[in-house]
């Protein structure tokens, strides 16, 4: 049912995230040697690299490409405390022979006082916008006002949420119905009953992000957040990766005419749990049309989830190593396998490297 | 897969290692990027017929104009049903020579097993054409499924074959089987024939064969036309069943083994018919000859009990159904949802699924079966389906006529789908920009441009750049990339793209800076031809009308010099609004 190719990626240190862009053609990795490195897919199928290059001055946790829109643009994030923003430039005919391009940098976001552990493009009907959250529980919101000036972002927002972050995810609905919003999940590990998720959203009237909703029910470190693509419904589905996976929906009650402005209310169900993991678990990611989610977990297994038409979640397939060393030498590490589903037959990446981000 | 209770198939991914679950401090090694594709490559390319032709199929019984009488509509339904299946039959040829010509093994071993995949789909569409598309009642039903059984067991053709062809076909060792086999499908003519022969080899056996081949000759069978009601051919039928009964008693095929058998068959004898299991080798045949043999007029909903039993009798304590026995047996016993539940967890793809529910939807038969779900199944399906065919560099565009049909979740399924389709070439991007128009997915259409423009922009190539943001109506880049245009004329002094630029029309009014780009380029080309005064005309007017930007003030000042120099420029200076020489040169010692 599924084929693997595997890929030696050169990275010389673990790989802490893999990223598809938006049309599943290209491909970024990158690493605790510092360094982003980017692959291309060929007609044929193979991938291959196409630029590598130390991005920070500490392992980089997270790298994200931008809408194409916004033309070729790479986003990551570092334990040295800084994101950054990196355009592709055309290079020279002997590079494009030579199969190379050339990545500038456009920027380095220098807010944040401790790790930043997550950086996520906001949807393009938003502009050309991210967010990045930190270990010291700050969620930042920045914008390009000139699209064509990638040199220029301001800092707009600054939410505080008070429990180190591990992860973002905005909400991708363009519907008019549904205010900006945006998802932090925090892998705070000290022993207290605080919910680990929280959506932030935007009001209209102070034109600020003010807090819609916490997940009372996630109390345990979370690892990663997603949610899924929104197909005209009214309500949102939120995946979460935690001690186990789960699925939310939010449903948008009517909204409160109260002082401090139109702030929604949600009703939350949970509509999944699965275990099957049977340890913590690492990523969630969404396929394009919400209908498929793939999680990776501690046993080192991809496992696909599926909805039949009676909306009953069930797995429907599961990725697993078989063990076997690649090129005559052994596999370090487990499993943390970043999943970017660029396009319906869901291409996973898997990677070997450290699951934990304690270890810089 | 749609699946029920069972454990979910799962994929080794070589080279992957699960077991080493400690964190490794000293993190050194090979890294390793495992990419994970669904297997669907070969399968795509070798069914890219069948999907294309179903296509079409589709397509028209979507579009095609409902009959209003029921018989006629029913008789639409059924010619539809049997295009899908030459159409199955068709590509099961097909993969056949391919697995025939494979140079390879395991090649040849992969068409194979498709080959059976599609020869199971035929046999089940086919059976579910004569249950529920045609509902043949008692009577047709069981010629209808005579048929069926006569066209998908062909384990015997060879054996046949082998012994028709032979000289002296009575004295061949497999003559019996091949009778039987004739017997036992309710083939009486071919069976008659060759008895004949044995007949004429033997004569001492002649009158046990004029016998025989009368109660053959005179067996009722269902009529195809009206000529006969149900209850006239029980009765006829009744009549020869005690007939033959008579004779079998009577010892009349005592001394020949073989013809009394034939007899006890044709009494519908359980255990006579059972004996020729290796001739039937399926427990539908069993099913069908039984009926044939005890029951004729049987009726559609009698078939379940008929069929479970048939089921135990044949596969005894041995073998335990497979899941074609459970999906056939679904069938029997009228279960639709049962039967779709059973294939869509058999069968690897969606296409069968997808298009029998859709035909079984037109069939009015979802909905009655009274669950809310009934329409929404055909939906589901149909996105399953067309969702993996957008993965397909081409076939994705019949996914597009899928999605169109689909009222509930098709169009934002499309729009989806549709934006991510790479657009590796200009014609591709054409191709997928001609769809979502057609369909007024205008925020599609604008996306798509602006990527193009932005890939274009990024090369350098202007006016690409240009009349994709001009497709897509943004203006912003429009100005943006004029800008560029008038900047690279400072620069080298000469536009690029002229082509694209003289022939803007009614889009150059898209921005202000196009409207100038255009205007500007005209004024250029007036003074090329020497048309002075229409030349001048043209700058005075740019220079008024206020859509110049700034940094260009300076190149229209000076390109307004050498005009002045011009006769008929100088005439223009008399009217009122003209400029002179000394306004000019004013406003360019100011602008210094």
């Amino acid at each position: 049912m599924f084929v693997a190719r595997s890929i030696a990626a050169d990275h010389r240190d673990l790989i802490h995230d893999v990223s598809f862009d938006f049309h599943g053609r290209r491909m970024a990795t990158c690493s605790s040697d510092q360094s982003v490195k980017v692959w291309d897919k060929s007609e044929n199928g193979d991938w291959h690299c196409t630029a590598s290059w130390k991005t920070h001055s500490g392992s980089v946790w997270r790298v994200t490409w931008a809408h194409p829109e916004f033309g070729q643009v790479l986003a990551s994030c570092s334990f040295d405390r800084t994101a950054a923003v990196w355009e592709e430039i055309v290079g020279e005919s002997n590079d494009k022979l030579r199969g190379q391009s050339h990545w500038v940098k456009r920027t380095t976001l220098v807010d944040s006082r401790t790790s930043v552990t997550d950086v996520k493009f906001a949807p393009k009907h938003m502009g050309l916008m991210l967010a990045t959250c930190s270990a010291d529980g700050v969620v930042r919101i920045y914008e390009a006002p000139d699209v064509m000036n990638l040199s220029q972002w301001s800092l707009q927002h600054e939410i505080s949420c008070k429990l180190s972050c591990s992860c973002i995810s905005w909400n991708p609905s363009s519907s008019r119905a549904h205010s900006p919003m945006i998802a932090v999940g925090s892998d705070d590990n000290s022993p207290n009953i605080l919910a680990k998720v929280q959506i932030y959203e935007y009001n209209e009237n102070t034109r600020k992000y003010a807090k819609a909703e916490a997940l009372m029910t996630v109390t345990d470190p979370v690892h990663d957040i997603a949610f899924a693509p929104n197909l005209g419904r009214s309500f949102h589905i939120l995946a979460v990766a935690t001690k186990d996976v789960r699925i939310f929906t939010l449903k948008p009650l009517r909204k409160e005419l109260t002082s401090s402005g139109g702030l929604t209310k949600f009703e939350i169900h949970i509509v999944a749990q699965f275990d099957n993991h049977n340890s913590q678990v690492w990523r969630v990611s969404w396929n394009i049309t919400g209908t498929v989610l793939a999680s990776s977990g501690d046993d080192g297994c991809v496992r696909l989830w599926k909805a039949n038409y009676m909306d009953n979640w069930k797995c429907t397939g599961i990725l697993k190593g078989n063990g076997s060393p690649v090129n005559g030498s052994s596999q370090q590490g487990i499993f943390n396998t970043s999943l970017g589903s660029a396009n319906a037959s869901l291409q996973n990446s898997l990677n070997g490297s450290s699951a934990s981000r304690k270890q810089s | 897969m749609e699946e029920l209770d069972t454990e979910p198939p799962v994929t080794v991914v070589p080279g992957a290692d699960p077991a080493r679950t400690q964190l490794c401090f000293e993190a050194r090694g090979p890294s390793c990027v495992f990419v994970v594709r669904r297997d669907q490559d070969i399968y795509m390319e070798t069914l890219r017929k069948l999907f294309n032709e179903s296509h079409g199929i589709f397509v028209g019984l979507q579009r095609c104009e409902e009959e209003r009488a029921v018989r006629a509509r029913n008789a639409q339904l059924i010619q539809v049903s049997k295009n899908y299946r030459s159409v199955i039959r068709a590509c099961m040829e097909d993969m056949h020579q391919a697995a025939i010509s494979a140079r390879d093994s395991a090649l040849h071993s992969q068409y194979s097993i498709q080959v059976s995949i599609l020869s199971a789909m035929e046999l089940i569409w086919n059976l579910c054409e004569i249950l529920f598309v045609e509902a043949a009642p008692a009577g047709p039903l069981l010629l209808r499924l005579l048929d069926w059984v006569q066209l998908h067991i062909c384990d015997v053709d060879n054996m046949v074959r082998e012994v028709l062809s032979s000289e002296n076909p009575s004295k061949h060792k497999l003559f019996w089987n091949v009778v039987d086999i004739f017997v036992l499908q309710g083939r009486m003519d071919e069976a008659r024939h060759l008895l004949s022969k044995e007949a004429i080899a033997n004569p001492t056996s002649m009158n046990m064969y004029k016998i025989l081949d009368d109660l053959m000759k005179k067996m009722p069978v269902p009529s195809v036309g009206n000529t006969q009601t149900l209850t006239e051919m029980e009765l006829k039928w009744q009549h020869w069943h005690e007939e033959c009964q008579r004779y079998l008693q009577d010892g009349t095929f005592a001394s020949s083994s073989h013809m009394e058998s034939i007899c006890k068959i044709l009494l519908g004898d359980e255990n006579a018919i059972l004996e020729k299991k290796e001739l039937m080798t399926t427990w539908y045949h069993f099913l069908v000859t039984r009926l044939l043999y005890s029951h004729p007029t049987v009726k559609p909903m009698e078939l379940r009990f008929y069929a479970q039993s048939s089921m135990d009798m044949f596969l005894g304590e041995e073998s335990s159904p497979e899941p074609l026995d459970t999906i056939l047996m679904a069938a029997f016993e009228f279960e639709l949802h049962q039967v779709i539940k059973e294939c869509s967890v058999a069968l690897s793809n969606w296409w069968f699924v997808a298009h029998l529910t859709d035909l079984l939807d037109h069939c009015k038969l979802l909905q009655s079966h009274n669950l809310y779900f009934g329409s929404n199944m055909r939906e589901f399906l149909l996105l399953e389906y067309a969702s993996g065919l957008f993965s397909h560099h081409s076939l994705w565009q019949l996914g597009v006529d899928y999605f169109d049909h689909c009222p509930e979740y098709g169009r934002v399924y499309l729009e989806l789908h549709i934006e991510r389709i790479p657009l590796n070439t200009e014609q591709k991007a054409l191709k997928v920009l001609r769809i979502c128009e057609q369909r007024q997915m205008h925020e599609q259409v604008r996306s798509i441009c602006k990527i193009m423009a932005m890939k274009a922009l990024r090369n350098n190539r202007l006016g690409s750049a240009l009349s994709w943001s001009i497709r897509a109506k943004d203006a912003a880049f429009a100005t943006l990339i004029s800008d560029r245009f008038l900047k690279d004329y400072c620069e080298r002094g000469r536009f690029s793209d002229l082509d694209l630029i003289d022939n803007l029309g009614p889009s150059m009014l898209l921005s202000d800076r196009l409207t100038f780009l255009g205007k500007y380029r005209e004024f250029h080309r007036l003074y090329g031809e020497k048309r002075f005064s229409e030349a001048a005309r043209l700058l005075l007017m740019l220079m008024t009308a206020h859509i110049a930007p700034c940094s260009f003030w300076m190149t229209l000042l000076t390109d307004a010099l050498p005009l002045l120099e011009q006769k008929e420029v100088r005439m223009l200076n008399n009217h009122a609004d003209g400029l002179s020489t000394k306004g000019v040169q004013f406003l360019l010692v100011l602008l210094f």
